[in-house]
């Protein structure tokens, strides 16, 4: 394999989130940057989706362990606030997984979120948006907790920050 | 720029969240109901996260690594306001505290955002997003019990008159703080404190509790300068109960 940005993003592809596994961490928008310096090195930085996330440290050791089964032994993994993750930040693509795994994606915003929009999230289930909050921590850090009045059922969302 | 004084104010911040997360913890398994369960021991990871980040802009400037800083210094070296190291209390007093706090805590990062010291610019620009929820959270609750029974009132009414002192202390000026203001690094204090002023009273105004007079209150400050009350060593004698019996275990 010649040593590309492109190809090292490939590569990356293959790391999910341990905790949703439909979705890469390339399509999380966690990877903020590759370089391949010209002795073949490759730096790859990363940038956490919550501070205070357990599952961060889990994804920084995936991505080393799937560089060395691709036999690149130089390399540097990088987490930092350089570049701040956003949810705008999920691709399209990562989005479609989340509302097929039964996770309504986050509502794109224009530079400043105002949480009123947690109000009436789109339901997964039935993309009804008659939905209310129930609370804004769920399972994990980054879902919160909605209840659609009209297929009556419970659902999380990936939280948008 | 005096490095002294900047890592003052990191201290500050960063003991502030890591108390705070680990009496939010404290909630785990005895929340009133689930979801508060849920909440509070999600603020805990948040916070213990976000005074991960400050003490990692310690360590850049030379002090020792984060797992070191949080578990061998003793109380008088915690830089921490006595507000966030009090007992949990019951849920009254821990959810007029989590307003309270919160509620300042995010101005702070607001201003912070607008940093000329570079690092923490990153650092604050990140948290205030999650704080939000914390905020939302707690705003919440307050106008829905402060306007509920009149049990949940009173119980909150006189939360709020045993919090506010120590809420006060939380606005205790570094011995930096025109240094800090000077130098456009942070706004100060008296800035966070107006602005917190504001905000809260919005909110109680939207409920049956009633504002005290602030001018009557002596606050109970101490806590930036290593004064505490006799809750903090306790609290930090468990939390740093496996990493003294083997600093390299890891849970």
């Amino acid at each position: 394999m010649e040593l590309t940005k492109e190809n090292i993003l490939t590569l990356l592809g293959e790391v999910k989130d341990p905790e949703i596994p439909v979705l890469s961490l390339v399509d999380l928008g966690v990877i903020t940057g590759v370089e391949i310096s010209e002795d073949d090195h490759v730096t790859v930085n990363m940038t956490p989706t919550f501070a205070g996330c357990p599952a961060m440290d889990y994804m920084k050791k995936d991505v080393e362990r799937t560089l060395e089964k691709h036999g690149i032994s130089k390399y540097t993994v990088n987490m930092t606030f350089d570049k701040p993750w956003d949810s705008n930040k999920l691709s399209e693509k990562g989005r479609q997984h989340l509302k097929e795994f039964g996770l309504a994606p986050p509502p794109k915003y224009d530079l400043i979120l105002d949480l009123d929009i947690l109000e009436h999230v789109k339901c997964p289930y039935c993309d009804s948006e008659n939905t209310d909050l129930r609370t804004p921590f769920g399972p994990t850090l980054c879902r919160s907790m909605h209840y659609c009045n009209d297929c009556k059922q419970m659902f999380e969302q990936f939280k948008p920050l | 720029m005096n490095e002294q004084a900047i890592k003052d104010l990191l201290y500050k911040l960063a003991d502030d969240q890591l108390i705070l997360g680990h009496r939010n913890s404290e909630w785990t398994g005895f929340g009133p109901i689930l979801e508060e369960d849920i909440a509070f021991s999600s603020m805990a990871q948040d916070k213990i996260g976000h005074s991960l980040a400050f003490y990692t802009l310690l360590q850049e400037l030379g002090e020792a690594e984060p797992d070191t800083v949080a578990f061998t210094r003793n109380a008088n070296q915690f830089h921490n306001s006595q507000l966030v190291e009090l007992p949990n209390g019951e849920y009254d007093f821990s959810l007029i505290r989590h307003f309270l706090y919160d509620n300042a805590e995010i101005i702070r990062f607001e201003m912070l955002s607008q940093s000329r010291y570079e690092p923490i610019v990153k650092v604050a620009t990140k948290l205030k997003g999650e704080v939000k929820y914390h905020v939302l959270h707690a705003n919440t609750w307050i106008k829905n019990l402060g306007s509920s029974t009149e049990e949940a009132i009173l119980r909150l009414q006189s939360a709020l008159s045993e919090a506010l002192p120590y809420a006060l202390g939380m606005f205790e000026k570094s011995k930096y703080e025109q240094e800090l203001i000077d130098a456009g690094v942070y706004a100060g204090e008296e800035a966070v404190k107006a602005e917190w002023l504001k905000r809260i009273q919005a909110v109680i105004e939207k409920t049956e509790l009633k504002m005290p007079d602030l001018e009557s209150i002596t606050p109970k400050f101490g806590g930036r300068y290593g004064e505490h009350t006799e809750h903090l060593q306790p609290l930090l004698d468990e939390m740093a109960e496996v990493f003294k019996i083997d600093p390299t275990a890891e849970w």
